[in-house]
């Protein structure tokens, strides 16, 4: 499928597209209205001479509104979809060659997250020496994760990114 | 059931049986006196970055019972952790002396750490030193929990079906949530009594919704005085509170004297991981119904149990 022209909820106005398509890269759907600016700073998206396109409270079908990014000639790791999922559990990631949709991918919150965020206990030891934090997932919806080493469970919005 | 070279961080990884079996060894090294051959050659490390009377001595106090000989800082003035050594150094370093390690520190999860250190350095050729947790901040004593668990089944003969009352620091106080974890494999009733600023967190509580537990919270000693099995108070901690003003206003909120324990049934124990400040008035110590003191002496049968286990010379 070609990418911009496609999708399930093209990012469009009557008069076409308001998000131009790109060649080669990754497009990062369905986040939510407004988080776009902080994904783009997760993934240090926002590079010197990178190209990135970013939509914010674009029409979604699905979700009322939504936030949007491409960024061309770029993909992303295993961590990176981890990153994702965890600020927007619902984002879609497309990886696009040759203005072609060529995989499409749903992120979502690994069982495991290895040395990706912090324990919101600040007494936690991972906080308070240089040791790489590991938590794991107790529920997706709603996000809630426990800390490997201190055993404290800990909702969504108080996870902070490593970083 | 293995416990040789295994971890003790959390009571969590221990499942009712071999708790049942710790405790069974614990029965027989009381009933049967100590085998000072048991541990002969061995060395246990007791590593305490914070203050401890009864977990540092009663540990000292069972290895030797067994034979072994014990090494320790007790605060860690004089150790490089004052020159900014990292647990993980210290551990590496200190693994090389001893054949366990007994620990507390102030930071909660720094013994599943230190246990994590140990378990890579046996990756590199290194015989596996097993961490025992002795207090990590506000997180876990599971030999704590343990001795609690022993000393409620062998004053009431039995753990299923009573009815136990946790009363003070709930919020910050490690041995209840610890115990609370071990309470969850038995079929018991729980009464958290605590002001609301001290409540049991609700990480205790979730998880024992998702296992089933019935517990109720209380304000007031008043409400679960005369139909529990066994009264477990706590002290108020100063020392884990962020601001003064806020542990002025719950100190001394709760103080069981001989008038209030007059309304409990005479078969109920009153237990308390000590110290106490005020909570319990002098006069109750010579009640039948008080049982802290000995609760205390039984840390070293079930520590020297665990021990002997975890050294592989009993099974």
């Amino acid at each position: 499928m070609r990418e911009g022209a496609n999708m399930s909820e093209p990012a469009k106005t009557k008069k076409g597209l308001i998000v131009s398509p790109i060649e080669n890269g990754t497009v990062i759907d369905h986040l939510p209205p407004g988080k776009a600016i902080k994904i783009a700073e997760i993934l240090s998206l926002l590079q010197p001479g990178s190209v990135v396109i970013m939509g914010q409270n674009l029409k979604s079908t699905k979700y009322g509104k939504k936030d949007l990014i491409k960024v061309e000639d770029r993909y992303l790791t295993g961590e990176e979809y981890n990153k994702i999922a965890l600020v927007a559990p619902n984002a879609t990631v497309n990886i696009i060659r040759n203005f072609e949709i060529q995989e499409k991918r749903k992120v979502s919150v690994p069982d495991v997250l290895e040395d990706v965020a912090l324990c919101a206990n600040a007494n936690c030891i991972s906080n308070k020496e240089r040791i790489p934090s590991r938590l794991y997932t107790v529920s997706r919806d709603p996000l809630v994760m426990v800390c490997h080493y201190c055993n404290f469970e800990f909702k969504g919005e108080e996870l902070r990114l490593k970083g | 059931m293995e416990f040789v070279n295994r971890d003790v961080v959390s009571i969590k990884d221990f499942a009712r049986p071999e708790l049942e079996h710790i405790f069974e060894k614990a029965e027989d090294m009381e009933k049967k006196g100590y085998d000072k051959s048991l541990l002969k050659g061995k060395k246990v490390g007791l590593l305490f970055y914070e203050p401890s009377t009864r977990t540092r001595m009663s540990f000292d106090s069972a290895a030797q019972a067994l034979g072994a000989g014990t090494i320790w800082f007790a605060g860690v003035e004089g150790t490089s952790v004052m020159k900014g050594e990292t647990l993980k150094d210290t551990i590496e370093t200190v693994a090389n002396y001893m054949d366990v390690i007994v620990m507390r520190h102030p930071f909660d999860g720094s013994a599943r750490w230190a246990a994590d250190v140990t378990t890579k350095r046996a990756t590199r050729g290194f015989n596996k030193v097993p961490i025992v947790n002795g207090g990590d901040g506000k997180n876990e004593h599971p030999t704590q929990t343990m001795l609690d668990l022993y000393s409620v089944q062998k004053t009431q003969r039995r753990v299923d079906g009573l009815e136990l009352a946790l009363v003070g620091d709930l919020k910050y106080g490690r041995t209840t949530h610890s115990l609370s974890y071990a309470l969850s494999m038995f079929d018991t009733k729980i009464r958290y009594v605590a002001p609301d600023a001290l409540q049991i967190p609700e990480h205790v509580t979730s998880f024992l919704k998702r296992k089933g537990i019935a517990f109720t919270k209380h304000s007031r000693i008043e409400e679960v005085i005369e139909t529990v099995d066994i009264i477990y108070m706590t002290r108020i901690q100063k020392e884990r509170f962020p601001d003064e003003n806020e542990y002025n206003k719950v100190k001394g909120v709760y103080r069981m004297d001989k008038k209030l324990l007059s309304r409990a049934k005479p078969t109920m124990r009153l237990m308390h991981p000590l110290p106490r400040v005020d909570e319990i008035t002098l006069d109750v110590d010579d009640d039948q119904r008080s049982y802290y003191f000995q609760q205390a002496g039984n840390g070293v049968p079930v520590r020297a149990a665990l021990l002997a286990l975890i050294m592989g010379a009993v099974r």
